[in-house]
């Protein structure tokens, strides 16, 4: 008998379930997508369901990528209403949208990430150029002319007003978009500074994209180590090897001065302020992708993303800015955006 | 043996026996020897095994018992009318516009007031950095006390808040004063208040039962973050799994192994229950989130789809746990029923299934146990997030998103903030502290109930 109960309440279950399933309308938002905004993401969330009526939103990580894939997927309450991007959405995932019926999307710039170069606190400290990173990490190198394989073991040897430490570098995996920036704004950005990449192009006929494609090219002779997780791992390498270099995001440096120093970039030091006057040169917009079907849809959604951008939070005395996001000059414009609901044009 | 034999047999043909007892010859020895090598291997390798054990323990002690205690600071904050009710009306609506922004500025107050009273002062250390010792955290308790008693507006109210994290840490020797110098986020000034604080009793470290009780928290906030929304996330997905998994899991094995025929058929589905148990978790994951959410149309990070997933998982462990249960009751019972004239179904369920249920309960609750500590496949389903709301009750709870403790503890080992390791290697304890409870209880059960024939 105690089986045959069982066996009924077990299938009430999951007849509950399907019908409860169908009839139940979601009252949270729901967000996805890189890890880099996740944590201002959550920062907003907390304070939205501290200040409003409306439930704190859930707020997933997973990658750019996967989260603006996951926006793309329809519309309807069983996909999320925003995606956050540490990197610009992709004609791909447009195209992706306008194929499941998502065709407006609001793209909102939250402000600027800056990314770090640190090593342990009780080292020497470092003053770079992009062109000692290219030097340092590229596989390739210029010598005399001549493009050779590269075999600088101290840092001294690329430049020999840096001090005598091993070259080692951590640097975020190809998954990360802190490495298209780190690619993009240092090592090629290097790469043109010390003359490769002519050399390059005169090697590849003068086509250059193909020679940028060679200067981003780094060794692989255990120099550069490519870190497939996240700042954490990152910091623990460092912590255990101390000539080790890191390449951290701005906030997570700042929530860890005690552990680490941070180098200079062409004599500049990183901070929201010169991040935000653009004289520290590695930096990037963060973005958040907003599904317009969904805005009347889901209650508190319209609120929640003017409350983003608001300058209690996103201005440069938010919270947001005391984490670390450098926030935008533009911000103004955001705003008048966001109340315009204005859907984001095709990308340039 | 066959050495031993051979050695006799010599021994007896040769005549009388050459050596000594007492002396043991060389091919003895080598035995001897070649004994107390796997002995000592055997040592070796237990003590390896034990070595590790402790080693994680105490590194996870280490690190995870100070998230048990926690510092509070002890305000008398005047909730200023000015501030909070601009229109004097005490109307509820417009209480609640001003904002956790608006009330931040009484704390300082609150706190600059009472340094002046106990005539604290510090060199170099302004009123904001001194409010910085109350959590981020406090305006939002704040709010919402003066939301539930729109009365108190006016008067002067005693509030014990959070203390911020690195004061946190300083009680906790995750943060010193050399330290203090470097970071940005704090400043030896602000520990030297701290200190002057606890030694007027202001500041207090004690237990911290908000650490099982509170939602999570935002990086800024590494203080309050709970397991609250985790623990409850993963208790709804434990009653998904237990009620799903157990009568399927039964009634699949009774019927497998005492009613089924044997064909081709119950061959082909025994081999695949067994391989089912060695899938790698993420696999479920991946056909939940295809089944579950984008075909039935569930809610995303909901604990009912988690549920669903664990479910899958648990099966197996459950089916095959059961027919080991069911086999190992002697068929002298079945036999027994069916000779005093019990019909085939009346023989399983009076005799075999009751006493093969030590056995039953046993493999459940292990599997459960296996449930519990996932991670993986609740990676896909939406599960790994950032959720503050707690899930409401059952059955409609089980379709809000919550979280789960695996999931809490891999969430807050990503965070930048130091004192996350703190709260991650706490949030392990409870899990295990869950884990050795729910096999203590399948060893009690087993140690009861199990009969030996």
């Amino acid at each position: 008998m105690k089986f045959k109960t069982l066996v009924s309440v077990a299938a009430l279950a999951v007849a509950g379930t399907v019908v409860a399933g169908a009839a139940e309308a979601r009252d949270q938002i729901q967000i996805a997508g890189s890890s880099t905004v996740l944590p201002y993401a959550s920062i907003v969330a907390e304070a939205f369901g501290e200040n409003f009526d409306f439930p704190t939103p859930v707020v997933e990580s997973g990658g750019s990528g996967a989260g603006r894939k996951k926006l793309c997927e329809g519309v309807g309450e069983n996909t999320i209403d925003i995606a956050n991007s540490s990197s610009r959405i992709k004609q791909s995932d447009i195209d992706l949208c306008a194929k499941n019926g998502v065709t407006e999307i609001q793209e909102v710039r939250i402000g600027y990430d800056g990314i770090v170069f640190a090593s342990d606190i009780n080292g020497p400290s470092f003053a770079f150029t992009p062109a000692d990173w290219h030097k340092a990490l590229a596989a390739k190198v210029l010598v005399d002319g001549k493009l050779v394989d590269n075999t600088y073991k101290t840092w001294n040897e690329v430049r020999s007003d840096l001090p005598n430490q091993e070259i080692l570098a951590f640097v975020p995996g190809t998954k990360h978009g802190t490495r298209e920036v780190f690619e993009e704004k240092v090592i090629v950005a290097g790469c043109e500074e010390d003359g490769t990449f002519e050399a390059f192009m005169a090697e590849n006929g003068g086509d250059k994209k193909a020679a940028k494609k060679s200067c981003m090219g780094l060794r692989t002779d255990g120099v550069s180590i490519d870190i497939d997780g996240d700042y954490t791992e990152t910091l623990a390498r460092v912590d255990a090897n101390k000539n080790g270099f890191g390449v951290f995001g701005l906030s997570f440096y700042q929530n860890n001065t005690d552990k680490l120093q941070v180098a200079t970039m062409s004599g500049v030091t990183p901070s929201t302020e010169t991040i935000a006057s653009g004289e520290y040169p590695v930096s990037r917009p963060l973005y958040f992708y907003v599904k317009n079907a969904h805005l009347d849809v889901i209650p508190g959604m319209q609120e929640y993303i003017e409350f983003f951008v608001s300058d209690e939070m996103a201005g440069p005395d938010g919270p947001l800015a005391a984490y670390g996001l450098v926030s935008d000059p533009e911000l103004a414009k955001t705003q008048e955006m966001v109340k315009n609901r204005t859907p984001m044009g095709p990308l340039k | 043996m066959s050495d031993t034999i051979a050695s006799t047999d010599a021994a007896a043909t040769a005549g009388p026996r050459k050596g000594s007892l007492l002396v043991l010859d060389k091919r003895t020895r080598k035995r001897n020897a070649a004994e107390a090598r796997f002995r000592l291997m055997g040592q070796i390798a237990v003590t390896i095994g034990v070595l590790a054990l402790v080693g994680l323990l105490t590194s996870i002690l280490m690190n995870g018992l100070s998230s048990f205690r926690q510092t509070y600071i002890q305000v008398s904050v005047y909730l200023d009318p000015a501030k909070l009710d601009k229109n004097g009306n005490r109307n509820l609506e417009d209480i609640a516009k001003v904002t956790t922004f608006g009330y931040a500025p009484l704390l300082k107050k609150a706190l600059a007031d009472k340094m002046a009273k106990e005539g604290i002062s510090i060199e170099g250390l302004s009123e904001k950095d001194a409010a910085a010792l109350i959590s981020k955290e406090a305006p939002a308790d704040l709010r919402r006390y003066v939301l539930a008693h729109p009365t108190s507006i006016g008067k002067t109210v005693s509030f014990n808040l959070l203390a911020s994290g690195r004061i946190d840490g300083y009680y906790k020797g995750r943060v010193t004063m050399e330290s203090a110098k470097l970071d940005r986020n704090v400043s030896p000034q602000q520990l030297m208040l701290a200190d002057k604080l606890k030694a007027d009793g202001v500041l207090t470290t004690r237990f911290n039962w908000e650490f099982f009780t509170a939602p999570d928290a935002s990086d800024t906030r590494p203080e309050a973050a709970g397991l609250g929304v985790a623990i409850l996330g993963s208790a709804y997905m434990m009653l998904v799994v237990l009620v799903l998994s157990l009568p399927l899991g039964v009634a699949a094995s009774i019927y497998l192994e005492e009613f089924a025929p044997q064909n081709a058929l119950t061959d082909l589905i025994e081999v695949n229950i067994a391989n089912l148990a060695a899938v790698p978790s993420i696999v479920f994951g991946i056909l939940g989130l295809a089944v579950f959410i984008n075909f039935a149309g569930l809610p995303q990070s909901a604990p009912i789809v988690g549920g669903l997933v664990l479910t899958l998982m648990t099966l197996p462990t459950i089916i095959i746990a059961t027919r080991a249960a069911l086999k190992a009751v002697p068929p002298s019972i079945r036999d027994a029923a069916l000779g005093v004239g019990a019909s085939k179904m009346q023989s399983v369920f009076h005799h075999v299934l009751p006493l093969a249920m030590p056995g039953i309960l046993t493999g459940t609750i292990i599997g459960l146990a296996q449930a519990l500590g996932e991670t993986a496949p609740l990676l896909l389903i939406g599960m790994v997030a950032f959720v503050r709301e707690y899930p409401g009750a059952p059955p409609e709870g089980f379709f809000d998103p919550a979280s789960a403790l695996p999931v809490q503890v891999y969430n807050w080992t990503q965070r930048g903030d130091p004192a996350f390791v703190e709260r991650a290697s706490g949030a392990i304890i409870v899990l295990l502290v869950f884990l050795v409870l729910m096999n203590l209880i399948a060893i009690i059960l087993r140690r009861r109930f199990e009969r030996r024939w």
